[in-house]
């Protein structure tokens, strides 16, 4: 699917410019953004290492094991296929977290984290159910306060700058209990065809 | 205000609980610390491949042709076409999403409709394809299955709900 819409979006876009005499901003596009690609990545670097040697740290000091017990009941309902002492467990409540506070930052890695757990669990190169449902939380959002966006409300002097953050706990509420519901759809149908 | 204490709170919590336990922080941070550096270097050419990509299509002006096609059905059912790249891009860039919102909110002033729908938007989706990208990508996962679909689905979820509650608390 990814392979699809990879090669479709720079096939639309070349065959586009072809036709329409944008050849010159695509032939551009093409190595700056590839640049910037790679600035990215390297800017990676210092909050990877930053947030995966304190959560190792974290980890060690049995901190992970204390929020896994606290949230356990939701997150065992949400993930069955986890046993209910796997470290995934701990992984996926601290990206959870780190998302809720909106640490988009840190919550990637421990997101990671949660992945390579999980894959330890089902030992394939295919995409498990406990990880297609930490995606579907993940990409639903689960941002309660919205930072970056206050930030730039308040630079273009809006009278409330906060006051957008009502409306979007609810429509994330919304969208991320759709997630789910959307996800179990999904895999039942998946089980429902492979029998 | 909460943010800013949040973190270095988070960390001093850590920090001392791991002093407590008899637990070698620093040599434990770095231990973490090296597996940061394996992973920022895996994760690189999978974000050269997917934003040289999303470029293409952006700076050809597809996308934005795209857009002035679905203008005139959405307008008839209440959505302003202006949002609708943003709606778009969401899913595929965090930057760039990020981006139209702050030109959105620049153009049509922070307490504008257009200026509160991309707000919400923002703040109530997240950067499907990236996160994919991310999480699927570091840890080497070939076949995904239905996560795409799950994913995107769940951002169009996000979109409307995001256009219908402003709609109904700001409109």
């Amino acid at each position: 699917m990814v392979n699809i819409i990879w090669v479709s979006m720079a096939a639309i876009g070349i065959i586009y410019a072809m036709l329409n005499g944008t050849m010159d901003q695509v032939n551009e596009a093409i190595f700056s953004s590839a640049s910037e690609a790679v600035t990215l990545s390297i800017g990676l670097i210092s909050v990877l290492v930053f947030w995966l040697g304190i959560m190792k740290v974290a980890e060690k000091a049995g901190i992970l094991a204390v929020l896994a017990k606290l949230f356990r009941p939701l997150i065992i309902k949400l993930f069955p296929e986890i046993p209910k002492d796997h470290p995934a467990i701990g992984y996926i409540l601290s990206n959870v977290t780190a998302n809720i506070f909106g640490l988009g930052n840190a919550a990637t890695p421990m997101g990671i984290k949660a992945m390579e757990q999980m894959k330890q669990l089902s030992g394939s190169e295919t995409a498990s159910r406990s990880m297609i449902t930490f995606l579907a939380l993940n990409t639903s959002s689960l941002t309660i306060i919205p930072t970056t966006v206050i930030a730039i409300r308040m630079q273009y002097q809006s009278a409330s700058p906060t006051e957008i953050v009502g409306a979007t706990i609810l429509a994330t509420l919304i969208s991320t209990i759709s997630a789910i519901i959307i996800d179990r759809i999904f895999y039942h149908r998946s089980k429902w065809g492979a029998s | 205000m909460i943010s800013a204490w949040l973190v270095p709170c988070f960390i001093l919590i850590v920090l001392v609980t791991a002093t407590i336990k008899k637990v070698p922080a620093y040599e434990v941070f770095v231990e973490g610390g090296k597996e940061g550096v394996k992973m920022a270097f895996s994760l690189l050419p999978f974000l050269v491949g997917m934003i040289v990509a999303i470029t293409i299509l952006r700076s050809s002006g597809a996308l934005e042709a795209f857009t002035d096609l679905l203008g005139p059905i959405l307008t008839t059912i209440g959505v302003p076409p202006d949002i609708i790249p943003l709606a778009l891009v969401r899913p595929i860039s965090g930057t760039a999403a990020l981006g139209m919102t702050t030109e959105l909110i620049h153009t049509y002033g922070p307490d504008s409709f257009i200026g509160r729908l991309a707000s919400v938007m923002q703040g109530s989706t997240d950067t499907t394809l990236y996160i994919l990208t991310i999480y699927f990508g570091a840890i080497g996962i070939k076949k995904m299955r239905y996560a795409l679909k799950v994913g995107l689905l769940a951002d169009l979820m996000g979109i409307i709900a995001s256009i219908v509650i402003v709609s109904l608390l700001f409109g």
